[in-house]
């Protein structure tokens, strides 16, 4: 490859996931914990791909396919929730869904 | 001069990349930050391609970019200013300790990279031009991992379920509906 190396990827992919691992259990809204989610993920989709181009195997790009398909998944089943929430005119804030607490 | 140039677009996208993606977590409005994850996934889609995975780029734009932030901008339309989130005010100790993980988590990875993993990590494999393109990707989905794929295809139309069920109107609720009706 004539660009940059798999290093570059893979720090990438870190300063993604450390940026999502951030908004999640940062941020008070259930939403924009679902987006910094899907940041983990991708994250997570980079480092695939990277790996799987310095291998010179294309499994780690079908898992990445599989990963994006996951995510579709969890975001219907997340943003489903969070609009039951609203409906049922809930505060739209993780710190306050403390109902499941044992 | 190719070298360089790909060197250039590399860059820019990984750049583009950490800097919509610092925007997603940092943004008080949802709907800017939907709009910068739209620009993360795009971004990451040139870093996919410049790493020869050209069907997994493809698919980025068109599952994540199109498809999902989609779904994202219709809730957050139909929230409407409900969905606004100003950052909590105060420094709890879960607030100091997420910091701490985040920047544990990337300092671990950074000196993995920098000890280099004993030179593992430089020497990549050679790969031909059907490495990563919808073909090849095709062929292996349809042959080693058919399974997988099957199974995919499940979970999705469970999420799919899932999402009708939790948007259908509960009992409780349809009660709550009727009684409010009657009383006015």
């Amino acid at each position: 490859m004539n660009g940059p190396g798999i290093p570059w990827y893979l720090a990438i992919s870190a300063i993604l996931f450390s940026t999502g691992i951030a908004g999640v259990l940062l941020r008070r809204s259930p939403l924009i914990v679902l987006l910094s989610l899907e940041i983990m993920l991708n994250a997570s989709n980079l480092a695939f791909v990277g790996f799987s181009r310095l291998f010179g195997q294309m499994d780690g790009q079908v898992f990445a396919l599989a990963v994006m398909a996951v995510a579709a998944a969890e975001v219907c089943v997340g943003l489903g929730l969070i609009v039951a929430m609203a409906r049922r005119n809930l505060d739209l804030d993780v710190d306050r869904m403390t109902e499941l607490r044992g | 001069m190719g070298n360089f140039l790909v060197w250039v677009i590399w860059l820019l996208a990984a750049a583009a990349c950490v800097g919509t993606g610092l925007r997603v977590v940092t943004a008080s409005n949802p709907f800017s930050s939907a709009l910068s994850l739209i620009g993360n996934l795009a971004s990451l889609a040139v870093l996919y391609l410049l790493a020869s995975g050209e069907f997994v780029a493809a698919a980025q734009i068109l599952v994540y970019a199109g498809a999902v932030m989609v779904m994202f901008l219709f809730v957050i339309a139909y929230l409407g200013g409900r969905a606004d989130a100003p950052w909590a005010g105060g420094t709890r100790l879960i607030q100091t300790a997420s910091v701490i993980a985040a920047t544990a988590l990337l300092s671990v990875v950074f000196v993995a990279l920098m000890l280099n993993a004993d030179g593992r990590l430089s020497d990549e494999a050679e790969v031909t031009r059907a490495f990563g393109s919808p073909a090849e990707m095709g062929r292996l989905f349809l042959t080693d991992h058919l399974l997988a794929f099957e199974i995919t295809s499940i979970v999705l139309l469970v999420a799919a379920v899932g999402g009708v069920v939790l948007g259908m109107r509960s009992e409780n609720e349809a009660l709550i509906d009727a009684g409010n009706g009657e009383g006015a």
